[in-house]
């Protein structure tokens, strides 16, 4: 069992994962059962001002897609900010941390943009003797009409300013949590660094309408007859988290800066994943809005199995491990070449490959009167698309040319790392050195 | 191959080589990889899930479905394996229709429920194909305990006292280990060797010395045992099988079903064991069907189950009925024995058609009679006389909270102890339970 102690901004916890500031950290009950169930911290859920809490719908704030079998594969959500009063949420976070020392508690914070707003809440999160504070500038319906939240995410200049004020008026470590509704996921992460921030979080939800009622004309969820976009989440979005964490990660102006990675973490694959584009930990929502505490138990087994079976000793083994082969389109290396190759043995001849190929792609498989499916090398650019439409895992997999093997396709020999910079098409490319 | 299915009377090679090793091959092959993603992925991770509470040793079923469906199956087996540590045997032969999958919200919802059973061996087939032991034993406690009965219920409860620091020795009246895994269960469900292939790598937790061909009350007494251990566990099973009561029982060929089975289970060559063209089989629980089906798969040309009560009533699932009957046997319920006929050896059997009465079961006076070449009775079975001086309750140990029998020091589990099902996965609870229970009574001392 590998040891999966993580230290994360110097905040400890038993292990990389938290639950991310949402209704399953919404309060002192949820957290305790959190704990017990075994996750490692939580960002409690976001806390805005004092005074009378904002109000919620009262009909249903939720939408959903589904794969064939009610897979929950992705969600959005109309829901604000806590709407418990600021006293219940201080006093629960002071208690729940008191008995639960090893576990990460971060409280996650939303207040109006001036210092003093921000000044008068960090006094107060700070005599609970929480681990630190998020700052909640992703958030992208409701609040950001009250200009907080995702409005201030997709403004740079006020993410430094606000984490400026937050690390002049408190001495806990401050994560800014990054909106994804935004071009270039890279400018509010430097912006956060510019202002002193310990780390940044995302992704949080992504701005979508889930579905539309076609009897109502309405988007979902409706409420009397009306719908709203909400935040995305859950396993779709996972790959534009995966990305946006990526970015942040090799971008040179912010490598180093600590990411916690939220954005469709399901299993422990899923966080390991997020952990090796540079994710010290991760943080999981609705996952645990699907299927309950307890899945924790199958990500702390899977990571460490995993950990095991590779060598690794700490989860900082693992967490950026990816990242260097990151790269940019033009750096890939052209003069790699692979082709597809179709096992007769596991084929069981539906043509999907064909279909796809034939259709859509470069007319590169041949189809037997008897339906055996070829590739035609000469033809095959190797997109993988029959790979991936294929329904049999390993049925068709990519053949990498040996070295001074001829690609039929161009009639040319495989040759040393070429790419896009060099290339002969390429107007401004460089003479090849 | 001069012997075929026609050949009259009792006789060995009535199918070739070939059949045979067809017929008596794994009857629910393992689940492929593909396979088994699949059939993870149709469990719906239910809250506090009944599937849990249906299986008598509480695998957390959702939760290694879920390590599957993540590609670990390793960590599911560790799931499986922490509850019950002969997960492979019950993966194989538990009656999951009336267990686990039975309780499955998808068989109330679809009639189609996850297929937690070959889920489980999915699991456990990896991990002991690994090789390893999944635990690892606590320091020694210098307590010595002395497990009487190598079966479902002594290996479990041997296993969980030696992982937790005790010295077992395990003792056993026959030549190996496993009990009823070994001399009882249907080849073809546990084929390959299974069950030895199971007791080698759990006794890979150490400490326990395995003691064979030592039986209580004729190596030794139960006084001997108390002496020189700390405690006693007895998971001796039902070695006695119940009588028809019926003039010509004593007749050639009219044996324990459960004879047979161990002979079956025993040979080394299928094509040397001997069968009757006819076999009639008195019975309706799962020995009564692994007769009967055995009996047809060695080359027997007609097999017959006959029960007393309704279909619905037989003990044995509606699952391994439909076995026997794709098998090819037939099964006759509502009809009891009444007469045994033939010469040296059986050559038919009388029975009575049955009706409920108000005093039970009546015979009726329409009868019919069957050819039977070999009789065998699965009327159930019963402590083999009685080793121990120990209080009963009917014709097992009586006990009370965790396996705790009359004497002090003394505990029983399995199927010789009254209270649960005859099962293999209960023996395993059993075991394991009390294994607790003697280590919490150690440790209190
Ligand atoms: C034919 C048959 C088929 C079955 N099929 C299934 C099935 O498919 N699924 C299922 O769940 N259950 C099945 N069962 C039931 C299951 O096998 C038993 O419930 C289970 O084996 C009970 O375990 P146990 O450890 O209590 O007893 P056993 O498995 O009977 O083991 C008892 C052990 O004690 C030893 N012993 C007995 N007396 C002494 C003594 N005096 N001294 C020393 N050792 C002694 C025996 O040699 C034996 O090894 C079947 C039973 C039979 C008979
Ligand atoms: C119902 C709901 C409420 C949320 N509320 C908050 C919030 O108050 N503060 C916040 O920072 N993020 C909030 N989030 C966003 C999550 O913390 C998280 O960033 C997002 O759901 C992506 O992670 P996931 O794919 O694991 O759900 C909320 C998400 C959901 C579904
Ligand atoms: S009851 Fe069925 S669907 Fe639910 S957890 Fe158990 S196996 Fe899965």
């Amino acid at each position: 069992m590998a040891d999966l102690n993580t230290t994360f901004i110097g905040i400890k916890s038993p292990n990389p994962f938290w639950l991310a500031s949402a209704p399953p950290t919404d309060k002192e009950y949820n957290v305790r059962r959190a704990y017990q169930a075994g996750w490692g911290g939580v960002v409690w859920k976001t806390l805005g001002e004092d005074g009378p809490p904002v109000v919620n719908v009262n009909g249903p704030r939720y939408g959903a897609i589904w794969g064939a079998d009610r897979r929950l594969l992705g969600l959005n959500n109309i829901e604000l900010i806590t709407d418990r009063p600021l006293e219940v949420n201080l006093r629960e976070i002071k208690q729940v941390k008191r008995d639960w020392r090893d576990r990460a508690l971060v409280v996650s914070l939303m207040v109006p943009c001036t210092e003093d707003s921000w000044k008068a809440i960090l006094k107060r999160v700070e005599e609970t003797d929480a681990d630190g504070v998020e700052l909640n500038f992703g958030c992208p319906h409701g609040m950001a009409e009250r200009g907080m939240g995702s409005a201030v995410g997709q403004v740079p200049e006020y993410i430094e300013m606000v984490t400026r004020w937050c690390k002049e008026n408190t001495r806990m470590p401050v994560i800014v949590k990054l909106t994804p509704n935004i071009a270039d996921i890279r400018k509010p992460a430097e912006a956060a660094l510019r202002g002193g921030a310990d780390a940044v979080s995302l992704i949080n939800t992504i701005n979508s309408i889930t579905s539309v009622d076609l009897d109502l004309f309405a988007p979902q969820p409706t409420l009397d007859g009306k719908g709203t976009h909400g935040g995305y989440c859950g396993p779709a979005v996972k790959p534009i988290a995966l990305n946006m964490v990526a970015e942040i990660a090799r971008n040179p102006a912010t490598r180093g800066l600590p990411i916690s990675g939220i954005g469709g973490v399901t299993t422990w694959r899923d966080a390991a994943e997020f952990m090796a584009l540079g994710a010290g930990n991760v943080q999981v929502c609705t996952a645990v809005m699907t299927y309950g505490f307890k899945i924790v138990q199958e990500m702390i087994s899977g990571l460490s199995d995993y950990m095991d079976a590779k060598g690794f000793t700490s989860t900082s083994d693992l967490v950026g491990r990816a990242v260097p082969n990151v790269t940019d389109w033009q750096y890939l290396n052209l003069n790699y070449v692979t082709k597809a190759v179709i096992s007769q043995a596991d084929c069981i001849k539906c043509g999907r490959c064909y279909a796809a190929c034939e259709d859509t792609s470069h007319q590169a498989i041949a189809m037997s009167a008897d339906r055996v499916f070829t590739v035609k090398e000469e033809e095959c650019v190797a997109c993988n698309l029959c790979v991936d439409v294929c329904p049999v895992a390993g049925c068709i997999t990519m053949r990498e040319l040996a070295p001074g093997e001829v690609d039929k396709r161009t009639g040319r020999a495989t040759a040393a790392y070429a790419n896009w910079t060099t290339h002969p098409n390429n107007p401004s490319a460089r003479a090849a050195e | 191959m001069t012997n075929s299915q026609l050949t009259p009377g009792v006789a060995a090679g009535r199918l070739d080589a070939a059949h045979l090793a067809a017929n008596f091959a794994d009857v629910a092959p393992p689940l492929g990889m593909y396979e088994a993603r699949v059939a993870a992925d149709r469990c719906y991770f239910c809250f506090d899930a009944p599937c849990v509470t249906a299986c008598p040793t509480s695998i957390d079923i959702p939760l290694f479905i879920r390590q599957i469906a993540t590609d670990t199956p390793e960590a599911a087996a560790r799931t499986i394996f922490a509850q019950n540590i002969l997960g492979g045997t019950c993966a194989r032969v538990c009656p999951t229709e009336n267990l686990c999958e039975g309780a499955c919200v998808r068989e109330a919802a679809e009639g189609k429920p996850v297929e937690i059973g070959a889920l489980q061996r999915f699991a456990t087939d990896r991990l002991m194909a690994a090789g390893g032991h999944p635990f690892t034993r606590a320091a020694p406690t210098g307590r010595k305990v002395a497990v009487v009965g190598a079966g479902p219920a002594g290996l479990s409860c041997a296993h969980r006292l030696a992982l937790l620091g005790h010295a077992v020795t395990l003792y056993d009246a026959r030549p190996k280990a496993g009990g009823l895994n070994e001399y009882g269960l249907a080849a073809y469900k546990v084929p390959g060797g299974f069950a030895q292939a199971e007791v080698e790598w759990l006794l890979k937790i150490g400490g326990i010395a395995v003691v064979s061909g030592w039986a209580l009350g004729r190596e030794g007494s139960l006084d001997d045992l108390r002496a020189g251990h700390d405690a006693v566990f007895l998971g001796i099973g039902l070695g006695g099988v119940n009588a028809l009561g019926l003039a010509g029982e004593q007749l050639d060929q009219v044996l324990p079903a459960t004879d047979f089975i161990r002979e079956l289970r025993q040979a080394s060559d299928l094509a040397q064991l001997p069968v009757g063209r006819d076999v009639v089989v008195v019975g309706g629980g799962m020995t009564a069907i692994d007769a009967a089906v055995q009996s047809k798969l060695l080359g027997a040309e007609n097999v017959t189950i006959v029960y007393r009560r309704s279909q619905a009533e037989m003990p044995a699932s509606r699952h391994e009925q439909d076995h026997a009957t794709a098998s090819g046997v037939k099964i006759i319920p509502n009809a009891a024995p009444v007469a045994i006929f033939g010469a040296g050896a059986v050559r038919e059997v009388e029975f009575a058609y049955t009706r409920p009465g108000p005093k039970g079961l009546e015979l009726t006076s329409q009868t019919f009679r069957l050819k039977a070449d070999q009789l065998f009775t699965a009327i159930g079975q019963r402590l083999a006389g009685t080793p121990v001086p120990l209080a009963l309750d009917g014709n097992k140990i009586a006990v009370t909270g965790a396996g705790r029998t009359s004497l002090p020091n003394v505990w029983a589990g399995g199927d010789c102890a009254v209270g649960g099902d005859d099962l293999t996965v209960t023996a395993v609870a059993e075991g394991r339970d009390v294994a607790m229970d003697i280590h919490a009574s150690l440790k209190g001392a």
